[in-house]
C-alpha cells in the first residue's frame, strides 16, 4: 500500500476523492455538490503545487518516481509506474489549474445532474493527469482510452442540441487511432519484454541496431503511435471531430478539451513518437512539418468564414496545434520548448476565450457573430478581458502567444530535420491570418453599431465570479508574455536530454 | 478394467453435482408449486457445494478411466467458470421465472444437468467422451429454451434442438473420421498417432474440420451462428443469460482441449481455417449488431462477435511458443466476457416486461436519470464488451490481441481491433439511450437480480485493477 502514500499517486487519484464524497451527496443538494467539487480541484491543485516545488527543475531525468510492479506473469511485465519530468510538469500543473477554473465556469450554466456532473469532471481529471504522468504503456493506454468516457458523457449530456452525434463521433473517432496504437503497444511489448517506457528507451536501439525491429517496422510503429495522437491534437486531415465536439460540448468541456486534451496528443509525440522511434521520427519529420503547415493556413482559412464565434475558436485551434507540432518536429531545442510552452499557452489563452463566449451566450443563448456588435459600451470589463484573450491568441508580443510561436518559427527556420526555411515562412502567415480572423471577430462583436442582441438584451457585465474565473488566466498570459524564463528553464533540461539521441541522426 | 477410488476422485465435483441433480428432481415432486424458491435454492447449494470443492482441487493433475477423463489446471479452471456461471443463472431465474409464470423446478434441475454436461466437456480427454458431454449440455438447454411455452419460445427450441443435433451429427462423423486415422479417440493417442505420420493426413484433417464445425456451432461462431439471434431472442431471458455464458463456455473448452491435446501436428492445415473463422465471426457478428433495435438480438451478435475475438487467441495454437498465452488469453477473457454477460443480460432481465414488451434499445431512454445505479452497470458492462478501460473487457482484449500477434497474426488483429471500434456504435448505442434520452423505463426490482448485476458491475471494474491473480490461474490452466 506504499504506493498510495506516493506524491504522483496522491495528485492523480485525488479527484476520487472527491468523487466518493460527491456519491454521498443527495444530487437535490446542488450548492453542496459544487463546493465539493470546486474544493477537491482546489485541493488537487495544492497537491500539484506540492509536486511542483518537489521538482528539481535542473534535472534532466524522470522524477518523484513511483514503480511497482503490477501485472507480472510470463511475458507480461506491466508496473505501476508514474513520474513527472520537465516535458510535463508544465501540462499537469495546467490540468490542476482549468479544472478548477472550469468548475467555477460551471456554477451558473450547469443546473441539471451538477452531481453526475461534478463526478465526471472530476474522474475526467484523473485521467488526464494520469496520461500526462504514466511511464508505462500499458498504464498510460488505461489512461489515455479512460479519458474519453467521462468527455464523452460531458458533451452527450450537457451538450448543445447536436450533442449525441458529436459525442460519439468524438469517441469513435479517437478511439480509431488509438485501437492502432494498441497493436503498436502490444508489438513493443512482445519484442522488448517490457512496457515500461525509460526501459523501452534503453532496449530499443539495440533492438533496432540488430534488426529485431526492422527500419520498416519502426516506421508502422511510429505511424501506429501516431494516429491515435495526431487525431487527438488534432492535425489536418484528421480534424473533423474536432469542431463538432467543441461546438457541442458545454462551456468547461470545451475548456478542457482545448486546453488539456489535444495536449495529450502533442505530449503523446513528445513523450513517445520522438523517444521511441528516433529513426522513423527523422525520415517523418518533413512530411508532419508539412501536414503541420497546411493545418496551421487551413485553420486560419476556416476560422475566418465561421460565423457562430465558439467554432471560430475551435478552427482556430487546429491552426494553434500546427504551430506546436511544427515546433516539436523541429527537432531543435527551440522548436520543442517553444512547441511544449505554446501547449501551455494555447491551453490558457484558448480556455479564456471559451470561458468568455460561454458567459456570454449565458445570457443570450447565441454565438451567431452578426446579431451581436457594440458590446463593448455595455460590458466593458468584458471587452477588456475579451481582448487580452484575443491579442493573447494571435500571438501580440508583450503576451504568452508571442513568446511560443516566435519561438517555434525561430526553431523551424533553422530545423536541420525539417530541411527547408518554406514551411515556417508560410507558416508564418499563420500569425498573420491569426490577427485577421480574430480582430475581425473582435471588431463585428465588440465594436461598431449595436447588433439586435446587444439592443433587445438587458446584459450584464462579468461579476466577481466570473472575472474570477479568467483572471488566473489574464495573469499567466502577462507572465509568460513578460517574462517567460522561469519557464524555459524548467524545459530546457529535458528538452535538450529529449534530443540528444537524435543529433546524431541529424547530419 | 475396474475403475478405482482414484478414477472417481477426478471427477468428485461433477459427480456432486450430477448425484444433487437426480436428488433434487425427485425431492422437487414433493415441493409445493407456489413455494418452487426452494428448489432454487437447493440446486444453488449444490453448485456452491460443487464449486467449493473444485476449488480444493486447483493445482491437481490427475488422469482417470484408462485415460478418458483428465483432471488438471484446464478442467478446474473451466469447472470454477461453469459452476459459477450456473450460479448466477439461478440467480438470475429466480425472480425472472416467477414474474415471467415459468417458474417450474425443472428448471433448476434441468440447469444443474447442463452445468454437469459442461464440466464433463471440461474434463473430457477422449472424443467419446466430449460427444457425450456435448449432448448432455445440450439437450437441457433445448427444453429450457422451449420452457415458457409461448410461441416464440417454443421456436426457439425447435430451431436450436434441429441444428444442434445437426452440429452433433458432425462432431460424430468428425470423431468417426479421427478414429479411422489414427485408430483412437483417446486425445493423447491421437497426438502421438499424428506425430509418428503413420496415420492418413487428409483424414485426421478432414475429421478435425468436422470437429471444428460441431464447436464452432456450441460457440456461435459464423457462419454457424445463424441460429443464434433466433435462439437468444425467444428463449426466456434468464436461459438466454445462461446460455450465452455456459454454452459458450463449454464449446471453447473443448475446442481449446480437444485441438491442443490432439491435433497440434495438423496445425499448419488448421491454422487457416480458424483464421478465417474466427476473422469472419469477427466482422458478421459487429456489422450485422449494427442495425440491431432488440437488445435481445443486440447482446445475440455481441455473442457471436465474442466468439470471433476468442477464436482470435487461438489462431497460432500449433506455436510452441505461443500456445500456452494462446489458451490461457481465450479462458482470461472467457471470464471477462462471462462476467460483463451476465451483467449485461441481468439489467435486460430488470427491464423486460410480460409480453415480451421492454426488450427495445427505445425502452432504455432515460433510464440513468430514474434508475442511475443500474445505468451505470450497464455502461460498466458495454464499456467492457467494447474492451475499454477501466473494465476486465480491456484487460482481456489486451491479452486476445497479444496472443495473436505474439503468434505473428498482426494482420488478424488489425481485424480485431477495427471491428471493436465498430463495435463501441452499437454499445454506445445503449449507452445514449440511457444517457442522452428522455423517457420513463419502469424497472422491477428483485434482490438476486440486483446482487447480481451490482457483483458482475464490480468485479468488472476491480479485478481490472489487479488481474494478477486471474493471470496466474489462468497461466496454471494451460494445457500442456
Amino acid at each position: 500500500m506504499e504506493f498510495l502514500l506516493q506524491p504522483l499517486t496522491l495528485l492523480t487519484f485525488f479527484p476520487l476523492l472527491g468523487v466518493l464524497v460527491l456519491l454521498f451527496i443527495n444530487s437535490e443538494q446542488k450548492t453542496a455538490i459544487r463546493w465539493t467539487a470546486m474544493v477537491t480541484s482546489l485541493l488537487t491543485l495544492g497537491v500539484s503545487v506540492w509536486v511542483f516545488s518537489m521538482f528539481n527543475a535542473s534535472n534532466p531525468d524522470l522524477q518523484l518516481e513511483a514503480k511497482y510492479p503490477w501485472i507480472q506473469v510470463a511475458g507480461w511485465n506491466i508496473y505501476y509506474y508514474l513520474a513527472v519530468d520537465g516535458l510535463s510538469i508544465l501540462l499537469v500543473m495546467l490540468t490542476t489549474v482549468l479544472t478548477p477554473i472550469s468548475i467555477l465556469s460551471t456554477w451558473k450554466a450547469v443546473d441539471e445532474r451538477v452531481k453526475d456532473f461534478m463526478i465526471f469532471f472530476l474522474l475526467l481529471e484523473v485521467g488526464m493527469l494520469g496520461v500526462f504522468l504514466a511511464q508505462d504503456l500499458f498504464l498510460f493506454y488505461i489512461f489515455w482510452e479512460f479519458t474519453l468516457v467521462p468527455m464523452y458523457f460531458l458533451i452527450g449530456i450537457w451538450g448543445g442540441p447536436r450533442r449525441v452525434y458529436a459525442a460519439v463521433k468524438f469517441f469513435l473517432y479517437t478511439m480509431a487511432g488509438s485501437i492502432l496504437m494498441l497493436l503498436a503497444i502490444l508489438f513493443l511489448g512482445i519484442k522488448a519484454d517490457t512496457f515500461n517506457v525509460p526501459e523501452l528507451m534503453t532496449k530499443l536501439p539495440a533492438l533496432y541496431a540488430s534488426g529485431t525491429i526492422a527500419a520498416s517496422t519502426q516506421m508502422f510503429l511510429f505511424v501506429a503511435f501516431a494516429a491515435a495522437f495526431a487525431i487527438k491534437v488534432p492535425m489536418w486531415p484528421l480534424h473533423s471531430w474536432l469542431p463538432d465536439a467543441h461546438v457541442e460540448a458545454p462551456t468547461a468541456g470545451s475548456v478542457i478539451l482545448a486546453g488539456v486534451l489535444l495536449k495529450m496528443g502533442t505530449y503523446g509525440f513528445l513523450r513517445f513518437n520522438i523517444p521511441l522511434f528516433p529513426n522513423a521520427t527523422v525520415q517523418a519529420a518533413p512530411w508532419i512539418a508539412l501536414l503541420a503547415t497546411i493545418g496551421i493556413i487551413y485553420g486560419a482559412a476556416v476560422s475566418y468564414a465561421q460565423a457562430d464565434v465558439k467554432k471560430l475558436v475551435a478552427y482556430s485551434s487546429v491552426s494553434h496545434l500546427g504551430f506546436v507540432m511544427l515546433g516539436l518536429f523541429a527537432l531543435n531545442p527551440e522548436g520543442v520548448s517553444g512547441a511544449i510552452l505554446q501547449m501551455v499557452n494555447h491551453g490558457l489563452s484558448t480556455g479564456a476565450l471559451f470561458l468568455l463566449i460561454g458567459m456570454i451566450y449565458e445570457q443570450t443563448h447565441t454565438r451567431e457573430i452578426k446579431v451581436y456588435g457594440g458590446l463593448w459600451k455595455i460590458t466593458p470589463i468584458f471587452g477588456t478581458i475579451m481582448l487580452i484573450a484575443s491579442l493573447s491568441s494571435m500571438g501580440l508580443p508583450g503576451l504568452n502567444g508571442f513568446v511560443g510561436e516566435f519561438t517555434i518559427l525561430l526553431g523551424a527556420f533553422g530545423s536541420k530535420a525539417i530541411g527547408s526555411p518554406w514551411f515556417a515562412g508560410l507558416s508564418a502567415l499563420g500569425v498573420i491570418m491569426a490577427a485577421v480572423y480574430i480582430l475581425y471577430m473582435f471588431q463585428k462583436v465588440f465594436l461598431g453599431p449595436a447588433g439586435e442582441i446587444t439592443h433587445h438584451h438587458d446584459l450584464k457585465d462579468l461579476n466577481w465570479r466570473e472575472i474570477a474565473t479568467v483572471i488566473p488566466l489574464v495573469v499567466f498570459m502577462f507572465w509568460i508574455g513578460l517574462y517567460p524564463k522561469p519557464f524555459f528553464d524548467i524545459l530546457a533540461p529535458a528538452v535538450d536530454k529529449l534530443l540528444l539521441p537524435l543529433t546524431a541522426l541529424l547530419h | 478394467m475396474t475403475p478405482t477410488s482414484i478414477d472417481f476422485y477426478t471427477i468428485i465435483p461433477y459427480l456432486i453435482l450430477t448425484v444433487w441433480a437426480c436428488v433434487l428432481l425427485i425431492v422437487d415432486l414433493f415441493i409445493p408449486r407456489g413455494r418452487k424458491g426452494i428448489t432454487a435454492f437447493l440446486a444453488a447449494l449444490g453448485l456452491a457445494v460443487s464449486l467449493g470443492y473444485s476449488i480444493t482441487q486447483i493445482g491437481l493433475e490427475r488422469s482417470g478411466f484408462d485415460g478418458m477423463i483428465s483432471l488438471d489446471g484446464f478442467s478446474t479452471f473451466a469447472n470454477i467458470l461453469l459452476l459459477s456461471s450456473g450460479l448466477f443463472g439461478v440467480a438470475l431465474a429466480y425472480g425472472y421465472t416467477q414474474r415471467m409464470g415459468i417458474h417450474r423446478g425443472e428448471y433448476y434441475t434441468l440447469l444443474l444437468f447442463s452445468v454437469t454436461g459442461m464440466m464433463l466437456m471440461a474434463q473430457a480427454n477422449d472424443l467419446i467422451i466430449v460427444f457425450l458431454a456435448l449432448e448432455l449440455l445440450s439437450i437441457p438447454l433445448y427444453v429450457l429454451s422451449a420452457i415458457s411455452r409461448k410461441l416464440q419460445s417454443e421456436e426457439s427450441g425447435v430451431k436450436y434442438f434441429l441444428l444442434g443435433a445437426f452440429a452433433s451429427g458432425f462432431v460424430v462423423y468428425g470423431t468417426a473420421l479421427v478414429f479411422g486415422a489414427t485408430g483412437s479417440t483417446n486425445l493423447s493417442v491421437i497426438f502421438l498417432q499424428a506425430a509418428s505420420g503413420v496415420t492418413s493426413g487428409l483424414l485426421l484433417t478432414i475429421g478435425a474440420a468436422l470437429l471444428l464445425v460441431g464447436f464452432g456451432f456450441k460457440v456461435a461462431a459464423a457462419p454457424f451462428h445463424m441460429w443464434t439471434p433466433d435462439v437468444y431472442q425467444g428463449a426466456p431471458t434468464s436461459v438466454t443469460a445462461f446460455m450465452a455464458a455456459g454454452a459458450k463456455i463449454a464449446g471453447f473448452v473443448a475446442l481449446f482441449r480437444v485441438f491442443s491435446t490432439a491435433f497440434p501436428a495438423i496445425a499448419s492445415d488448421m491454422t487457416d481455417v480458424l483464421w478465417a473463422l474466427s476473422a469472419l465471426t469477427m466482422i458478421v457478428g459487429n456489422l450485422v449488431a449494427l442495425s440491431q433495435t432488440n437488445i435481445k438480438r443486440l447482446l445475440a451478435y455481441s455473442a457471436i462477435a465474442h466468439a470471433g475475438y476468442i477464436l482470435m487467441a487461438f489462431v497460432p495454437y500449433g506455436d510452441e511458443k505461443v500456445a500456452p498465452t494462446a489458451v490461457a488469453a481465450g479462458l482470461f477473457y472467457l471470464v471477462a466476457y462471462a462476467v460483463s454477460n451476465f451483467g449485461s443480460w441481468g439489467v435486460v432481465i430488470a427491464l423486460e416486461k410480460a409480453e415480451g414488451k421492454g426488450l427495445e434499445l427505445d425502452d432504455y431512454a432515460g433510464l440513468a436519470k430514474k434508475y442511475p445505479a443500474l445505468a451505470v452497470a450497464m455502461t460498466i458492462f458495454m464499456l467492457s464488451l467494447i474492451g475499454f478501460p477501466p473494465t476486465l473487457g480491456m484487460v482481456g482484449k489486451f491479452y486476445l490481441f497479444r496472443s495473436a500477434i505474439d503468434g505473428g497474426f498482426t494482420g488478424l488483429a488489425l481485424i480485431g481491433v477495427i471491428t471493436s471500434l465498430i463495435s463501441a456504435y452499437y454499445y454506445l448505442r445503449v449507452v445514449v439511450n440511457m444517457y442522452m434520452k428522455e423517457g420513463d423505463p419502469e424497472v422491477e426490482r428483485e434482490p438476486w437480480l440486483g446482487f447480481t448485476t451490482s457483483f458482475t458491475a464490480v468485479v468488472t471494474v476491480a479485478v481490472s485493477f489487479v488481474p494478477q491473480f486471474l493471470f496466474l490461474l489462468a497461466y496454471t490452466a494451460v494445457l500442456r
